[in-house]
Order: C-alpha cells, then structure tokens, then sequence
C-alpha cells in the first residue's frame, strides 16, 4: 500500500521512539490523557520542534526539503488561531487563487467577504474556520489538527469537520486529528491512535 | 585653556547637597538613602580611580596600553549588555552576542574617526582614543541592551503568533519580522532622540564639559556634531547587528522557534 505520511523512529525530548503510517485520504485521531504527548507529537511532525528519525512524506524525507516547504505540506492548526494583521487576508499566502478560497470558504460557510473583514471582530467561530481556510490554502498533504474544533459549538465544529473531510476527499490528503471530545470521535471515525507517556499504545498500522 | 581647578572643599560642598537629599529621604522613609549614598561614594571611588588609571595612560603613552585599556572597557560593557537581559541567551551567546556587536562596531567607528577625521597623532593618542571610545561604548551599550532585550521579550510574548506563521510556510526572517522592528527601533530611539534634542532641549555633556574647560564654544559644538554623528552610527550599526544576530540566533538551522535557547526570565 502506498504510504503518504512514513513515520520511523520519531524521536523527541519527551516524545517515541515511534512509528506511525497514514495512507492517502485517511483520517488518524489522535487521543490520550492531556500531557501524554499528542501536541507534541503534531509539532514533531510539522518540524515545529526538534526530532530525530526519519519522517517521509510521498517518499520525500523531511530534511531533504527547506523546512518552509515541509510546514506548507504538513500543516500544523493549533486550537487557538493566531493573527498579526488588522484584515483576515493579510494571513494568506501570498499567491492564493481566489478560486480555492471561494470554495473553501463555502465549504466552512463564510462569504466572499469575509476574507476583507476586521480581525478584531471575528468570532471564535469565524476564526478558527478562517484558520482552516488559511492553513489549506497552502494545499498540504498532511493536515495536523490539533483540537481545531476546542471552544466551538456543535455548528461550528460540525462545519470544521466537514470541510476537513471534503478537503482529504478532494486532495487525497491525510490528516492527524487531536479530540477530546466522545462524541466527536464517533462521528470522525477512522483508525484510533492512543498515546500514552509519549508512546504509541495501540498502533493500529498495517 | 583657563581652567579653573576645583578644590577638595568644592567637591564637599556638592557632596553635602546629596547627603541632604539622602537625609531628606531617609526622614520621610522613601527607602532611597542608602542607594543614593552608596551610589555617591561609588561615584566618587571609581572616577577618582578611573582618573588616576587615565593619567598614568597619558603619561605613559603606548599603544599596547591603550588597546588594554580598550579591552577592559569593551568587557566590562559587554558584561552590562548581559546583566540588562530580562531573557538572555544561556551559554556563552548572552554575553557573545552584546559584545562582539558592541566591539565591531563601537571599535571600528572610533578607529575611523580617529584615523580620518580627529587625526591625533599618533593615531591612538589616549587624551583623545579613550575619551572617544568611552562615548561610543557607552551609547552602543544601551541601544544593544534595549534592543535585545525588547527582541527577546516581544518574541517570548509573540511566540504563538511566530509558530503560527512558521507553520503557515513562512521564513524565520519574515516570522520575526515585526520584533525585529520593534527592538531596532527601541535601540535607536534614545539615539535619534538625543540628536533632535542637542541644543535645544539640552546641552550636550561633551560639549558643556569643553565649554566649561575655557574651549571656544563654536570649536565644542564641532566635536559635539562629530561626536553625535559617531554615536548614532556606533550605536545604530551595533544595534541593527546584535538584533540581527540575536534574531537568527533564535530559529535553528530547520527554523525552528527555540526559546529553549533563552534563560528564564527574571522577575525584577
């Protein structure tokens, strides 16, 4: 089976050695006790902090890109968005087509206008779904979600998962889901990833 | 020159100003007495000493000496830099960074100045080398401390913004843009502002001193407008550069935020 993420002895300060696989299209949660490693092993991923082993992404290995390369296909989404400009699309790279933020924007239910609107006013709603947005306008093969939907209601969170899902659908992408909440997960589904002591526990990978 | 030289009795009287100042405070209990006494007996020790260690210089007159002299001031800065830190490099970066900054460029712009433009001779004439030097130590020290110390503290508070935007496929260099600003900025700031003030506002203390030492004033406000230009190029090249350094210094090789770099901050 063709591999698009390729894991192999992950190692941090606090995290592995772990290995860890995810097919095109694929959704892998990620669950454990707070503190067992989860964010951590997301920010391993997205070279956000240091690790050793080997990490592959399409048979590429991470050092073999420029980190800027790597970040833009394996991106990371916090729970908490952050933002420096004063209008939504100041956060946008900077040869977006307006084509894929249309669609997108649709997708998580925000207008066309909404990419001129004030930071300062955004809802935590809006925010993290202009959050999705931005992150997925870079395209990336690996989407690493770290509670994107913490701090929402259902309609948001709901919003967020389907885009997510039409987004691995379309792009043949993967993403890593990081949830807390049981009833989340049921309707996610997929391969179940548990961490416990910044060890995999019950890896599921064929 | 028609100086007129000051007696011990002089200097006790200005001595007795401060001691009643420090009465006063004691009195009403600020808790200022005791620092302003020690600080004035510092004052008095290390200038009385400073002044002897100057005079034996002049007297004995030799470039080995002079360049000594240079080293110890440059140390003892760079020490300060460091000291100033509420976040400072652990390792030997937090003093590295501050003072080799500092002596590039606080040391190359005072040997051009006094290659090309005072042109004493020889060139490293302490009566003017060490004067010189001392300004330009002293103005690149404090605009290197604000600087660093404004990068690393709005990079610290910032870091969820940088990550966010490492993570979003931007460069270090642009993720660490506006803090980079902002610390250059508050580097230059007493600069620039001291320029925009000379003369107006206030009287430069170089140029007064000359005044006072019986110079022609138009011949003081020369070296004062020299000695300026000195400073802001001094402190400017060394501020742009050990906020640079200090900037990269905090992303690795993969860029990276590595705060891990810092030392805690302390609380003061």
């Amino acid at each position: 089976m063709d591999r698009l993420l390729d894991v192999r002895q992950l190692k941090t300060a606090q995290l592995g050695p772990l290995d860890l696989a995810v097919q095109p299209g694929e959704l892998v949660q990620v669950t454990g006790a707070s503190g067992a490693g989860k964010s951590l092993l997301l920010r391993a991923l997205a070279d956000l902090d240091p690790s050793t082993g080997e990490v592959m992404l399409n048979g590429e290995a991470r050092d073999a890109m420029l980190p800027v390369q790597w970040r833009r296909r394996v991106a990371y989404v916090s729970a908490e968005t952050a933002w420096w400009g004063e209008r939504v699309d100041e956060h946008l790279p900077a040869d977006f087509s307006r084509e894929a933020a249309l669609h997108l924007l649709k997708q998580v239910a925000l207008p066309e206008a909404s990419l001129g609107w004030e930071v300062e006013r955004l809802s935590s709603g809006e925010k993290q779904r202009l959050g999705l947005v931005r992150a997925l306008l870079n395209r990336p093969r690996v989407l690493l979600l770290d509670e994107p939907t913490a701090n929402l209601d259902l309609e948001n969170t709901k919003r967020i998962e389907r885009a997510v899902r039409a987004y691995l659908a379309e792009e043949e992408a993967a993403a890593l889901w990081v949830s807390h909440d049981t009833l989340q997960r049921q309707r996610l589904g997929g391969r179940i990833l548990t961490i416990r002591d910044g060890q995999l526990e019950a890896n599921a990978w064929t | 020159m028609d100086l007129i030289s000051l007696s011990a009795l002089d200097l006790t009287l200005a001595a007795l100003l401060v001691v009643a100042l420090a009465g006063l405070t004691i009195w009403a209990r600020m808790g200022l007495g005791r620092s302003l006494l020690i600080a004035g007996a510092r004052t008095v020790i290390q200038l009385l000493l400073i002044g002897l260690v100057l005079q034996t210089l002049f007297d004995h007159a030799h470039l080995g000496w002079v360049a000594l002299m240079a080293l110890v001031m440059v140390s003892i800065a760079g020490y300060e830099v460091m000291a100033r830190q509420q976040r400072r490099f652990a390792g030997l970066w937090g003093y590295g960074i501050g003072a080799v900054t500092m002596f590039v460029s606080a040391f190359a712009v005072t040997v051009l100045a006094l290659t090309t433009m005072v042109g004493p001779s020889p060139w490293w004439e302490p009566q003017y080398a060490i004067p010189l030097l001392g300004m330009l130590l002293g103005n690149t020290m404090t605009g290197i401390a604000l600087g660093l110390d404004r990068l690393t503290q709005t990079v610290w508070r910032e870091r969820r913004t940088i990550e966010a935007r490492l993570a979003l496929g931007s460069g270090w260099s642009e993720a660490v843009a506006t803090m980079r600003r902002e610390a250059a900025r508050s580097g230059l700031m007493p600069t620039i502002n001291a320029m925009a003030a000379a003369g107006i506002v206030s009287l430069p203390g170089m140029m007064t001193g000359q005044i006072l030492a019986g110079a022609p004033p138009v011949e003081a406000v020369k070296y004062q407008i020299l000695i300026m230009f000195l400073i802001t190029a001094g402190t400017g090249f060394g501020t742009l550069g050990a906020v640079w350094f200090a900037s990269r210094r905090l992303f690795d090789t993969r860029e990276r935020l590595r705060l891990d770099r810092l030392k805690p901050g302390r609380h003061t």
